[in-house]
């Protein structure tokens, strides 16, 4: 079990995430979309240049930049 | 009063589907008052009783994270409808219930409708509604939104809620041992006190000071200062105490809870999953095609030139019908009535210029309608623009990616018809007004006296030169018959006179006047004067450019027995050819935006230099590269 940044997860990669270090209105647009701590979640693609991000949690894909993904630690195997 | 039922939910659920079904065509679209934000509202009718239904924004929670959220939010509190119908995404359960659980802590009575229970079952998910029924206390009714199976069930639960008009206790989730014991002291703080009371429940304004919510707190602090003041010291103190031993903040534990909550639902034999839930869906095997890095671009052109291929294609016809249709009546109203500004008015300024603009209907019709049916490629267009062009922006940037859906046909048709009659109603009252202002520019002021004279003795010269009988023969003579040679040059040299007179008053009005003083300048472009007006009317409308083209030239025309299309009068036109037009469609597209365009961009960036930077710089663009395009041009040739 390591702690990943989810900017440098891979595609492909799953894990859970352990923390969401975000506060004020960034903060809850992460969790009100249902990246909260516990959530199991799949890198599903990454455009072109890397950023933005498609993430898939729970049943249902959500895209953000890297610098959203910056604020959300993952758990990896 | 009708009683009021509010469907409400998370974007891509199924929600103006199932408005569709309810309200059918009766419906009703407008804003919500002071916002863009579209507002709409139907009737639906059960056993003989009217239900007024209005579609909330879609949202993903309730705090004040955006312009829907408030809205959303603001229309429950405000207007207190009788029931909230929940459409929820059944193959996307635990997220979807975040919003009902707030509706459910705000006191509102809710009802489930459990959508697209088909998708979930296509994927493996199978969710047992009885069940979720009665661990959450609500109504529960599967549904099938495209096809309306369970819309009657959902209706008769909400009319069966309707009625009751049972107070519903509100639910009070515990965020645990941190947050409840400050949560209950800050409702008991509230309570006594009319604080906010005809609008929130204690507990949930006390809640939202927790969320630092905005809005509740601007409303408590101008209420109730001190009160306000005394539960932002709550708040912090225990934020403080949060960051301090568990790095965490009230927000963050509230958030956790609500997904705990729900977590806990759920997993009571709620949601059983076949494969374990990792099925491959169609809408991953769509994408591994669409977005591949060197097919996805291919099809996107291919997608968007067909698009274009299809709409000019297959809207030609119709499109011909409205112009012979406005071309017959500018040429009744030309016989039947008397020469003068009146009829000048009618022909050259409304038929001329809403015909031209209404004249699109059937292109925007089928513009539309194909949009929606390539939905698909809509999407993922905006897939890719989404992967390249939006970056940079302040504000968070977390959405969601729809999995790839058929739309319904009727949702279709009624889109479709809704955006063409806001079309027509645009063309019947702007653009008419426009068309008017525009015909009046171009005819005031009109020739001085003495010129029309000089015309008046030139047509009088002709006639005297010419032997008699002549000018008898070409006003006996029908449109199809054929004149002697002699009166055909008579007549070539009376329509010459006439164009040029015409000519010359269009020069000598307003708009002439400002077109000739710009001539110098857009020369260089390959615009002449008359161009020249058709983009000042344009800075009106884009869509006015080209009804203006055809006002501008149709007064100095010289045939005006027959109603030319405008494409032919420019192509027979001396001043024109392929250049020209490509040089206008380039600055058609880059000069300054439309007048209501300028105001939003100056209302939204809140000032008006932001108004005036984007009419200098974009004109000045446009003009440069229209030049350049033109004299480059001019030079290969």
């Amino acid at each position: 079990m390591t702690k990943l940044n989810m900017r440098k997860m891979q595609k492909n990669q799953s894990g859970r995430i352990a923390a969401v270090n975000a506060v004020g209105e960034l903060g809850r647009r992460i969790r009100d979309m249902g990246l909260v701590p516990g959530a199991r979640i799949t890198i599903r693609g990454r455009a072109p240049l890397q950023d933005p991000v498609a993430v898939q949690v729970m049943g249902f894909v959500l895209t953000l930049r890297n610098r959203e993904a910056d604020y959300i630690q993952v758990e990896v195997n | 009063m009708e009683p009021t039922i509010a469907l409400a939910g998370n974007p891509n659920s199924g929600k103006t589907t199932l408005f569709n079904a309810l309200t059918g065509a009766r419906q009703h679209v407008g804003n919500y008052p002071g916002v863009t934000v579209e507002k709409k509202q139907g009737t639906y009718r059960q056993n003989g009783d009217r239900i007024r239904i209005v579609d909330l924004p879609g949202t993903y929670s309730l705090t004040a994270y955006s312009l829907e959220e408030v809205v959303a939010r603001d229309f429950l509190v405000d207007e207190k409808p009788g029931v909230v119908i929940n459409i929820v995404d059944a193959s996307n359960l635990e997220r979807n219930l975040y919003l009902t659980l707030q509706f459910m802590e705000m006191g509102v009575p809710v009802c489930i409708a459990l959508n697209m229970i088909d998708v979930a079952k296509k994927r493996g998910i199978a969710v047992d509604a009885e069940r979720l029924s009665a661990l959450l206390g609500i109504p529960v009714i599967p549904t099938v939104a495209r096809n309306g199976r369970g819309i009657a069930e959902v209706m008769a639960a909400a009319g069966n809620l309707l009625r009751s008009g049972e107070n519903i206790p509100p639910l009070a989730i515990s965020y645990g041992p941190e947050i409840d014991p400050v949560l209950d002291e800050m409702a008991q703080e509230i309570a006594p006190s009319s604080f906010l009371a005809g609008r929130y429940l204690p507990r949930w304004t006390a809640l939202k000071y927790l969320e630092k919510d905005e809005q509740v707190m601007a409303l408590g602090r101008t209420e109730a200062p001190a009160l306000s003041l005394s539960l932002e010291e709550r708040v912090s103190r225990l934020s403080k105490r949060l960051i301090d031993t568990l790095e965490t903040y009230p927000e963050a534990v509230i958030a956790d809870q609500r997904y705990g909550y729900i977590r806990a639902i759920v997993r009571q034999g709620v949601i059983a999953c076949r494969d374990g839930g990792h099925r491959i869906h169609v809408s991953d095997r769509i994408d591994r095609v669409v977005t591949h890095r060197f097919a996805g671009p291919i099809i996107m052109a291919s997608v968007l030139l067909g698009l274009y291929h299809f709409t000019f294609a297959y809207s030609e016809v119709p499109v011909g019908w409205l112009e012979a249709f406005f071309g017959w009546l500018g040429s009744v109203a030309d016989r039947s009535l008397v020469d003068g500004l009146v009829k000048s008015l009618i022909v050259s300024g409304i038929i001329d210029g809403v015909g031209g603009v209404l004249g699109f209907v059937p292109l925007i019709l089928f513009m539309f309608l194909v949009t929606l049916i390539s939905w698909t490629g809509a999407l993922l267009v905006a897939r890719l623009l989404r992967s390249t062009v939006i970056r940079g922006e302040p504000s968070p940037f977390v959405m969601e990616l729809p999995p790839y859906r058929l739309p319904t046909f009727r949702g279709l048709f009624l889109h479709t018809w809704e955006r063409a009659w806001q079309y027509i109603k645009k063309a019947g009252t702007v653009i008419l007004a426009i068309s008017i202002l525009l015909w009046a520019m171009m005819t005031f002021p009109g020739l001085p006296e003495s010129r029309i004279q000089a015309f008046e003795q030139a047509r009088a010269s002709a006639i005297a030169t010419a032997p008699g009988g002549l000018l008898q023969e070409i006003e006996a003579a029908d449109e199809e018959a054929q004149l002697s040679p002699r009166a055909e040059t008579l007549k070539e040299r009376l329509d010459t006179i006439e164009a040029d007179q015409a000519m010359a008053g269009l020069r000598h009005s307003v708009a002439g006047r400002i077109g000739t003083f710009l001539e110098p300048v857009s020369r260089l472009a390959g615009f002449d004067w008359r161009t020249n007006i058709a983009l000042l009317g344009g800075f009106a409308a884009k869509e006015v450019v080209v009804s203006t083209l055809a006002t501008a030239y149709s007064l100095g025309e010289v045939d005006t027995e027959e109603n030319r299309s405008l494409a032919r009068t420019l192509s027979a036109s001396p001043g024109w050819s392929p250049l020209t037009a490509w040089s206008l469609v380039v600055f058609t597209i880059f000069y300054a935006p439309c007048f209501v365009a300028v105001v939003c961009i100056a209302r939204e960036a809140g000032s008006w230099k932001w108004g005036a930077f984007s009419i200098v710089f974009n004109t000045t663009l446009a003009l440069a590269l229209s030049i350049a395009v033109f004299q480059i041009g001019s030079f290969l040739k």
